[in-house]
């Protein structure tokens, strides 16, 4: 009955999953299983047996999106950001705003607004290496 | 995490025979699907059950298939699953709808239309979907199945007629005639738990539901009586003021619930004419 969020902080030491709410709100604990976005904090351990679990210190080919983040005033404080980041890597390729919105509104961030995290993942598409 | 987790423990069922077999032996295990209501009372430490039975392996319970005339939607289909349903969106859009709105896309690739049934809150969004459909639950024990019109399953607050060996294996909707009307009222778009969600049906007589305003999702038996006598929107007003009996609570007051209900029965009906 252990959260993956838990297995993934404690046993493996992935602590770049965060817990924000723990109740499914916030998006903070953010992950992908097998390549959709999923709270960490409601999922039991014995849910993703054989499934593939990705955080994000193994999204690979995301470089695009982090640079983006970085240049454009997309992280502040930098808890939402993993799971903004997740999620984003979630969107279908060429996402318009509205998706962008709607696939990133279960991402809650207190500090920066939305707006440069949103021109975050917009830049991040148009640039060379856009994430897989 | 408020529950001692070392107290709690899980069956993992392969199949629906092995589930069914173990609800048998151990009546009053509880399922569990996508695990977004329940891990939130585990989280808060306000959930009384030590023992659970997982559904997430049976994979034959996340079939939508249509059957004749009518839409049969396995209890594990996620709301993403119904938002890429052909099927649901072409016979049941109002589900789609409402599964939209629901929690995020996180909350949606994770939880279950067989999950909000089983959970029961009054504020459940698919709810009044399904009793606006005119929707069967199905059940399933070790015994065999058996099917609940959806006007029957619940009994009261969070309590239904399921018992204790059985699993809601399938929601049923049959054919609907009529233009079909949703709408959600929170604080905000996504992530918000309702206020007040009507959904409805512009048949012959209309079928009118609505979630948020007593302790289980409600029709509106006399509400659509008098749509269908009079047609009168100002008279069907007043008519559901009488007939729905929210509450004050933290999301909202009674007065706004009741004036809100209002305003969507005169939407629904002004936009579906």
């Amino acid at each position: 009955m252990k959260r993956l969020l838990d297995v993934l902080r404690e046993d493996f030491g992935l602590t770049g999953t965060k817990e924000g709410c723990g109740e499914g709100e916030c998006g903070a604990c953010t992950v992908l299983i097998g390549g959709e976005a999923v709270n960490s904090c409601l999922i039991p351990f014995a849910q993703v047996r054989d499934c593939a679990v990705t955080t994000i210190e193994g999204l690979t080919g995301a470089g695009a999106l982090q640079e983006a983040f970085i240049r454009e005033g997309g992280a502040q404080c930098g808890i939402c950001t993993p799971g903004m980041i997740l999620a984003a890597a979630a969107l279908p390729a060429g996402a318009d705003l509205d998706q962008i919105r709607r696939g990133l509104a279960g991402n809650i961030c207190r500090c920066t607004g939305y707006e440069g995290i949103y021109r975050s993942i917009r830049g991040a598409a148009q640039s060379p290496s856009s994430p897989e | 995490m408020r529950t001692a987790l070392s107290s709690l423990s899980l069956l993992e069922p392969e199949s629906l025979p092995e589930a069914l077999s173990m609800l048998r032996d151990a009546p009053g295990v509880t399922p569990l699907a996508g695990g977004t209501d329940l891990y939130v009372s585990l989280n808060f430490g306000t959930l009384p059950d030590t023992r659970f039975l997982d559904l997430s392996r049976i994979g034959s319970l996340r079939d939508i298939r249509l059957q004749k005339d009518v839409v049969s939607i396995g209890a594990l289909s996620t709301y993403t699953d119904l938002l890429r349903s052909p099927l649901v969106a072409e016979r049941v859009p109002i589900l789609a709808s409402a599964a939209r709105e629901i929690g995020g896309v996180q909350i949606q690739n994770r939880g279950t239309l067989g999950g909000n049934v089983a959970n029961g809150s009054p504020a459940g969004d698919t709810l009044p979907v399904l009793a606006a459909a005119d929707a069967v639950v199905v059940l399933e024990s070790a015994r065999g199945a058996r099917r609940v019109p959806f006007g029957e399953f619940y009994t009261g607050y969070r309590q239904s007629v399921r018992r204790g060996d059985e699993l809601i294996v399938a929601i049923e909707i049959p054919a609907i005639h009529g233009r079909q009307w949703f709408r959600k009222v929170g604080t905000r778009a996504a992530q918000a738990i309702s206020k007040v969600v009507m959904a409805a049906v512009r048949s012959s007589p209309p079928r009118i539901a609505l979630g948020s305003v007593a302790p289980t999702v409600v029709r509106l038996p006399l509400t659509e009586a008098s749509l269908a006598a009079s047609g009168s929107i100002e008279e069907a007003r007043r008519v559901l003021a009488r007939e729905i009996h929210p509450i004050d609570d933290l999301r909202s007051t009674a007065a706004y619930r009741r004036r809100v209900a209002e305003n969507l029965l005169a939407q629904f009906w002004r936009e579906t004419s």
